[in-house]
């Protein structure tokens, strides 16, 4: 009895491997997001740090201050809220233009020969090996009145004067698409690649045509990755501040910007801190659901088996 | 059961003909898969194609199946020429060897689903899907996902799916290899069973011979992409027309020798391997001195334990070793001249005292109509 005690002060091998990234998640994720939402609450002051402490002892009474102006202006102010619903929509037709540019790659990328298959991947991965920002300022280059893409067109006589594209939405989703695009691919095709080409000649066999095939069978059983490419594209988007910054015009309202704009600006930390921590929870709230759903098929499917027959 | 499925080899131009295969070829890249098939399959058949791997069965099947492209060559169905529709227009449907099951979809769902496509009206595809699962008794499991079955549920569910479209001609690709031993005899005879109830024309692929001879009709033996044997299970037995078959087929002794003697009602062969000549009293046309090999199967092997009173047709050596697999024993005797011969031997014979064991000196026998002359 007393030896079983003594081994339950030992961690298991199970906590040995989850601790480390768990204490990793705690130390860079969660006391950094506390510390944002410890300042969320304060109010703003000259000085530094220039925001007012939470807590105080004076007079032999500790004063517990919730300063709530940076979620009331939030919520007053029709530009903040113009502003979430702008990020989320921007972020949803990049996701959705991923889907659609991005699914047909991968399901190439997947049905190549295996020797052409290293060499496209190759190419999808490529440009991470440059710098985010080089890669944006080229587009600039690319995008500009005068630039590249106007210049080409006017030379062949396509258009007469210069498209305005850049410092406009349009130039923001060509970026945000550009940036993101491998994000949707790579998770896609690392599905698509397990794919059981058995199941699709079933499908044939019993009367499919192509696209129904695609519809029923491929499009069902690639779900799983089709989900984690649009999470992997859509969050960051969201909170995208590079590419509207650079591409985008006076009016592209996205997050980013504007915690940009609230911290080194208008110097106010915990406007700033709200603007991010109602972000943040707006992203959190659908992941969070989706991961529980996730879970809950898998352990009925579980139970199904384990379950009398 | 299957006798009215045996009969005479089907000559091409048979008014029963269902499927015709015409000197289809099929070449990946530089492998010659398969090279001139020719094939004719009756209406409500069971049709085996048996061959080891690699000897371009699947491949026939696939093409069959519309899978995979005919290099030349035709192929009809009912007067048809199918060669160039693709699967999805053939009245052919397949059970795959793995099953293929659609893993998010029900039972229910994976049998609906060839005549989703055919656009049946609903409730005909509920009635339909229904009668088929009752003919392989899984309605009651219309609900599950395939995963939720154990193997032998899953293979009846892809016996169901590729019988609920009716089709034509049913394909089956190795229909037992992903079974238990203990239940695939059982289900070997089910399967024939519901494919005959059912009346459908089929072609199984597959590599066990004891499968082919158990479901099969008719069998053709496919060796290097061409099919060497067409025949029933019998006379692809009894007959074998090569070393290749004969060997393939169950287990063989095979002698090879030279015809001495050619007389109308039978041959006399000399094989250095037997000290005594062979007689063989039927069905040989090959002509004097000619260079030949002589199958005898291990069943039509006597062994005793004296010198029969023949000139022809028995040697002497030492039994080398003996297994029992219960009806018969296995013995393996080692002839004179250092050719190991197989016999089985009964085990009412087994039982009685005087059983040879291993080391003992016996007599190899045979009867004058046991063994095969195979020109190649």
């Amino acid at each position: 009895m007393s030896r079983l005690s003594w081994r339950r002060l030992v961690p298991s091998a199970r906590t040995l491997a989850i601790a480390p990234p768990f204490i990793w998640l705690c130390l860079f994720l969660l006391v950094p997001f506390l510390l944002v939402l410890k300042i969320s609450f304060a109010d703003l002051e000259f000085g530094i740090p220039p925001y007012s402490p939470l807590a105080g002892l004076k007079d032999q009474t500790l004063t517990l201050a919730l300063h709530l102006r940076g979620y009331a202006l939030l919520f007053s102010d029709s530009l903040y809220i113009a502003t979430y619903l702008n990020s989320v929509k921007m972020a949803a037709i990049t996701t959705l233009c991923c889907a659609l540019i991005g699914y047909p790659m991968a399901y190439y990328i997947a049905r190549a020969h295996p020797s052409v298959r290293n060499l496209l991947l190759l190419a999808v991965i490529l440009p991470f090996w440059t710098s985010l920002l080089l890669r944006v300022y080229a587009w600039v280059g690319i995008l500009r009145n005068d630039g590249l893409l106007n210049g080409v067109l006017l030379w062949f006589g396509v258009i007469d004067a210069p498209l305005e594209i850049y410092r406009t939405d349009l130039a923001v989703y060509i970026g945000l698409v550009y940036a993101y695009l491998p994000f949707f691919i790579l998770p896609l095709y690392a599905n698509l690649v397990k794919l059981d080409l058995r199941l699709v000649e079933a499908a044939y066999d019993l009367g499919a045509r192509p696209w129904r095939v695609f519809w029923h069978i491929i499009l069902p059983l690639s779900a799983p990755g089709v989900i984690a490419g649009a999470m992997l594209v859509f969050i960051p988007s969201v909170g995208e501040y590079v590419i509207p910054e650079m591409l985008g015009g006076a009016n592209t309202l996205m997050m980013g910007r504007v915690m940009w704009t609230e911290f080194f600006n208008n110097a106010d930390w915990p406007m700033a801190a709200a603007v991010t921590c109602v972000m943040v929870l707006l992203l959190l709230v659908p992941l969070v659901i989706f991961q529980y759903n996730q879970v809950r098929q898998m352990d009925g499917r579980k139970r199904r088996l384990d379950g009398p027959a | 059961m299957l006798e009215d499925r045996l009969g005479a080899p089907l000559r091409s131009g048979d008014a029963d003909e269902f499927l015709r295969v015409e000197s289809v070829v099929k070449i990946f890249d530089d492998t010659v898969a398969v090279k001139s098939v020719d094939l004719s399959v009756r209406r409500h058949e069971l049709f085996a194609l048996l061959g080891s791997s690699g000897c371009g069965k699947s491949t026939l099947l696939r093409m069959l199946a519309g899978f995979e492209e005919v290099t030349s060559g035709r192929i009809y169905l009912d007067n048809e020429d199918i060669t160039d529709l693709p699967p999805y227009r053939r009245p052919v449907n397949m059970m795959f060897q793995s099953y293929a099951l659609f893993p998010h979809m029900s039972v229910e769902a994976n049998v609906a689903f060839g005549l989703r496509q055919e656009g049946v009206p609903r409730n005909e595809i509920h009635d339909r899907v229904f009668e088929t699962l009752d003919l392989v008794q899984m309605a009651a499991f219309s609900r599950r996902k395939p995963h939720q079955l154990s193997g032998g549920q899953q293979q009846r569910v892809a016996l169901a799916r590729s019988l609920v479209k009716r089709p034509k001609l049913l394909l089956l690709d190795e229909p037992m290899s992903a079974l238990d031993r203990q239940i695939r005899q059982k289900t070997q005879i089910e399967l024939a069973r519901i494919l005959e109830q059912v009346g459908v024309t089929c072609i199984m692929v597959t590599h066990d011979q004891e499968e082919a001879m158990t479901m099969a009709g008719r069998l053709a033996v496919m060796s290097e992409g061409q099919i060497v044997q067409c025949g029933t299970p019998h006379e692809v037995y009894a007959f074998p027309n090569s070393r290749f078959v004969a060997g393939f087929i169950g287990s063989t002794n095979l002698f090879s020798g030279t015809i001495i003697v050619d007389q109308p009602d039978h041959v006399l062969i000399e094989s250095a391997e037997l000290a005594r000549p062979l007689y063989v009293s039927h069905g040989v046309s090959e002509p004097l001195g000619m260079d030949v090999h002589v199958s005898i199967r291990p069943e039509h092997v006597t062994v005793l334990r004296s010198a029969p009173d023949s000139d022809y047709n028995w040697a002497h050596g030492m039994v080398a070793h003996v297994a029992s697999v219960g009806s018969h024993a296995r013995y393996q005797i080692r002839l004179d001249s250092g050719h190991v011969v197989e016999a089985h031997v009964p085990s009412p014979v087994l039982a009685r005292s005087d059983a040879p064991g291993v080391d003992d000196e016996v007599f190899v026998n045979w009867s004058n109509d046991s063994a095969t002359v195979l020109p190649s």
